[in-house]
């Protein structure tokens, strides 16, 4: 289990500049809550659940390369699982917990095992279509998923009844998930994968089974979606068809594309952008819509490589050149 | 189940395929000649539906469903022409995605310029006194606007047919279909090819959008929901291909009007499952992709 890799990727992370950042940063969201009002708490948590499925989002796009279209549904299966089970169901509480990111991660697996066959484009297409099966089966299905009316007041355990425990509960899985991809991403599987980001032709050549690498991509970051979609159901107590539409998988895009693809943070920093300023700028007016566009548009002339990425250009230009110059 | 209830869904289906004909086909032409799935499509499609209720308000008698035909259409291509020029054509030597994340963009941004200029509400269009009321055909009563729309899709058909097969421009925007560096190398204005692509690919959104109209509540969700169904239209028909747009939206909409014979809640679900059906079978759709 702690053999010599581990050894090695643990003390190049203690020893990275980020790692003392990350730990104060977290220290600090720690101690947050007995400071700052409710509402900040709360949308500080959501910022936590959204940023979980901008890095499971990522796992794929920025780093595999694929064309995740609707990653937004296995947010809402995970979602959705959860509580269903714990509405209607008897069972443990937590057994509705685990079941959501599985569940996400099967769908996931039938989904990815039918859009890995295509490529780019076409499996952004077909992922969208068949993403968009099962919002039409959530949206129409009254007597079992509510429909549009989505479920309301989700009994959650004892344990997370304050906001306050709710929080806490969000930002340790959080941080579990970022390890857990950190080290998939730092693994041999994860190079692998990045490789074929670069240069599939090649990879296939010396013998990786692109396909399956991609699909395995896809159940474990459909996996995080799941586990980010249990965690809104802490937070929120509700579900609803939102959640599987497609505007929402895009939004998601968004936050990658803002925060920047190619680093590992990035995506985390696009979704406490967007969801900060969709909080702040919705009090003052109802058109957040079109001041995301008008962000959107301005971030793709001239911020392509996201904010995280511009500035990382700017700190070390070279760092870039040596990991991504091997392969023009 | 009797036949009449049979035919009637047939031919109400088959009015709306029309519909999802137009819509489709130039989602279909823009995809074929610039690579990129227009997701601004469906707002477009949105403001056409839009702009011929305000025409309809503003002319009064059965003229003004006619002009609005029309004009409606007219205003959607100078919009499109407007975001191409301005900003679009800046970006065709970018990635695929960032085109994407673009229209993507553009149909946010026309979503909430649609929401300030026609406001939240539900609005409709009634039709023109000559398409009102109903016909018998089949043992079944159509309503005439339907038996309207299943003579103009054909008409689009072959307008489509004609422009891409016998004009000039239409020739070079198969030929940029195909291999967009040849057409540059032999002395074409690309950037302006692609620019009447879109425009009139955006003509059709708003064509369909348009036609619409008079059958169907008009709201700000309506782009939204259609862009999906345009999304697996064109894939099971074959990216870019126009008769597989024909092909994909004659199964879509007699699919999901056939299915509420059978299972009236879950007919949204249909049309999906047919897809899927489609793309188990052929993954890269019916017809051959242009791509």
């Amino acid at each position: 289990m702690w053999g010599k890799e581990e050894r090695k990727l643990f003390t190049e992370v203690i020893r990275s500049k980020w790692f003392g950042f990350s730990v104060g940063l977290f220290l600090l969201l720690l101690i947050l809550p007995f400071f700052i009002p409710r509402f900040y708490v709360y949308i500080l948590a959501l910022i936590f659940v959204t940023s979980l499925l901008a890095m499971s989002l990522n796992l794929v796009v920025g780093h595999g390369g694929l064309f995740q279209f609707h990653h937004g549904v296995f947010y809402g299966v995970g979602a959705y699982t959860v509580a269903l089970m714990l509405k209607k169901t008897s069972l443990p509480m937590w057994t509705g917990f685990i079941a959501g990111p599985i569940l996400a991660a099967i769908i996931g697996f039938i989904i990815g095992w039918f859009c890995v066959r295509l490529t780019r484009l076409y499996f952004g297409m077909l992922q969208i279509s068949l993403g968009s099966l099962i919002w039409a089966i959530v949206f129409r299905w009254y007597s079992f998923t509510g429909g549009d009316d989505g479920i309301p007041g989700i009994p959650m355990p004892p344990l997370l009844s304050s906001l306050k425990s709710s929080y806490y509960f969000i930002l340790i899985i959080l941080i579990l998930c970022l390890i857990a991809m950190y080290m998939i991403l730092k693994s041999p599987f994860g190079n692998t994968l990045q490789a074929i980001r670069d240069n599939p032709q090649r990879c296939e050549a010396v013998g990786i089974n692109v396909k399956r690498y991609q699909l395995i991509a896809i159940v474990i970051a459909t996996f995080f979606a799941g586990v980010a979609g249990v965690l809104f159901v802490v937070l929120e107590r509700s579900v609803f068809t939102e959640l599987l539409f497609w505007v929402l998988s895009l939004e998601i895009f968004i936050m990658c594309l803002l925060g920047g693809w190619f680093t590992f943070a990035g995506p985390m920093l696009g979704a406490g952008i967007i969801v900060a300023l969709r909080t702040f700028v919705g009090i003052f007016t109802e058109y957040w819509t079109l001041i995301l566009g008008i962000m959107l548009i301005l971030l793709i002339f001239f911020l392509p490589e996201g904010v995280m990425g511009y500035f990382q250009g700017i700190f070390k230009p070279r760092t870039r050149e040596t990991t991504k110059g091997g392969n023009r | 189940m009797d036949f009449s209830a049979f035919s009637s869904q047939f031919l109400v289906g088959l009015s709306r395929a029309m519909i999802l004909f137009v819509v489709c086909a130039g989602l279909s032409f823009v995809l074929g000649v610039l690579r990129v799935p227009n997701i601004a499509h469906g707002s477009l499609y949105m403001i056409g539906a839009f702009a011929t209720f305000s025409l309809t308000k503003l002319i009064p008698g059965s003229a003004g469903f006619w002009i609005a035909l029309i004009v409606a259409p007219l205003l959607v291509a100078l919009v499109s022409l407007i975001a191409e020029r301005a900003l679009f054509c800046h970006l065709y030597q970018r990635e695929h995605l960032m085109l994407l994340l673009f229209t993507f963009a553009i149909s946010l941004i026309l979503g909430d310029l649609v929401k300030i200029v026609w406001g939240a509400e539900y609005r409709s269009v009634s039709a023109p006194a000559l398409l009102k009321g109903s016909i018998s055909i089949l043992g079944a009563s159509l309503p005439r606007y339907n038996l309207f729309l299943l003579i103009i899709g054909p008409l689009v058909a072959m307008a489509l047919w004609l422009f891409t097969n016998k004009t000039k421009i239409g020739k070079i925007s198969r030929a940029a279909a195909v291999d967009r560096e040849m057409v540059g190398v032999l002395g074409i204005n690309v950037s302006w090819v692609f620019a009447s692509a879109f425009v009139i690919g955006c003509y059709l959104a708003g064509v369909g959008g348009a036609l619409v109209a008079p059958i169907a509540s008009i709201t700000l969700g309506m782009g939204h929901s259609l862009i999906i169904e345009a999304f697996l239209i064109v894939t099971i028909g074959g990216l870019g291909n126009m008769w597989g747009a024909l092909v994909g939206s004659l199964i879509f909409g007699l699919t999901q009007s056939l299915g509420v014979l059978f299972w009236p809640q879950f007919a949204i679900v249909f049309p999906y499952v047919a897809v899927v059906i489609v793309l188990l079978l052929r993954p890269k759709g019916l017809l051959k992709s242009v791509w």
